[in-house]
């Protein structure tokens, strides 16, 4: 799982059709101290996230299908948690509250 | 899952039982603010894309998952096409040749 920040929405109006319906929205991976980490990617949004949160993403097959409860779906990429904080070392280095 | 833009086709004409018939495209990888990032690559198209094309693509195993014959081996494919992106900065990207 990583930690990504949800930068954008993503319109897709023709699709293989285990995505119709569901929000892709788009994400940059961070740090804990929510530095850019590498390439943004797309994810399935599952909690109704929104810009701006910072969210963990799993990027496996087997515990997307299982998550969006469709066996044979060629997905991923699956935003399954909402951050609220995160702690380093003793120290809290991302409050959502305060963010 | 990845954004990219189809920048041409390619042909096999021997290739793997199972992948007959499956269109081959040139890929160019973007970022988030549809930047060209990192290598182009070879994907599977599972929809109807086209050069020109902004879509979105899956890697890995799940490459094999969104085609007809599921075991197959490739590791990209075209699953969508992308029409608009919109960022947080209320500032979006279209559908349309850079």
């Amino acid at each position: 799982m990583i930690l990504a920040e949800v930068i954008g929405t993503v319109v897709s109006p023709v699709q293989i059709p285990v995505l119709d319906g569901r929000k892709l929205l788009l994400l940059k991976p961070v740090t804990p101290s929510g530095a850019p980490a590498g390439q943004a990617r797309i994810g399935i949004d599952t909690i109704g996230a929104g810009m701006g949160d910072r969210v963990l993403v799993i990027q496996e097959g087997n515990s997307s299908r299982q998550i969006l409860q469709e066996p044979k779906g060629a997905v991923k990429t699956v935003i399954v948690g909402f951050v609220d904080e995160v702690e380093m070392g003793g120290e809290i280095v991302y409050d959502h509250a305060n963010s | 899952m990845f954004l990219a833009r189809v920048t041409g086709r390619l042909v096999a004409t021997i290739s793997y039982p199972g992948l007959d018939g499956v269109p081959l495209q040139w890929i160019q990888p973007l970022d988030e603010d549809g930047q060209p990032c990192g290598p182009q690559l070879v994907a599977c198209a599972a929809i109807g894309s086209g050069p020109g094309d902004l879509v979105h693509f899956v890697d890995g195993r799940e490459a094999a998952v969104a085609l007809e014959e599921t075991y197959v081996p490739v590791d990209a494919t075209i699953i969508g096409y992308v029409e608009q992106v919109q960022r947080a900065d209320a500032t979006a990207w279209v559908e349309a040749q850079p």
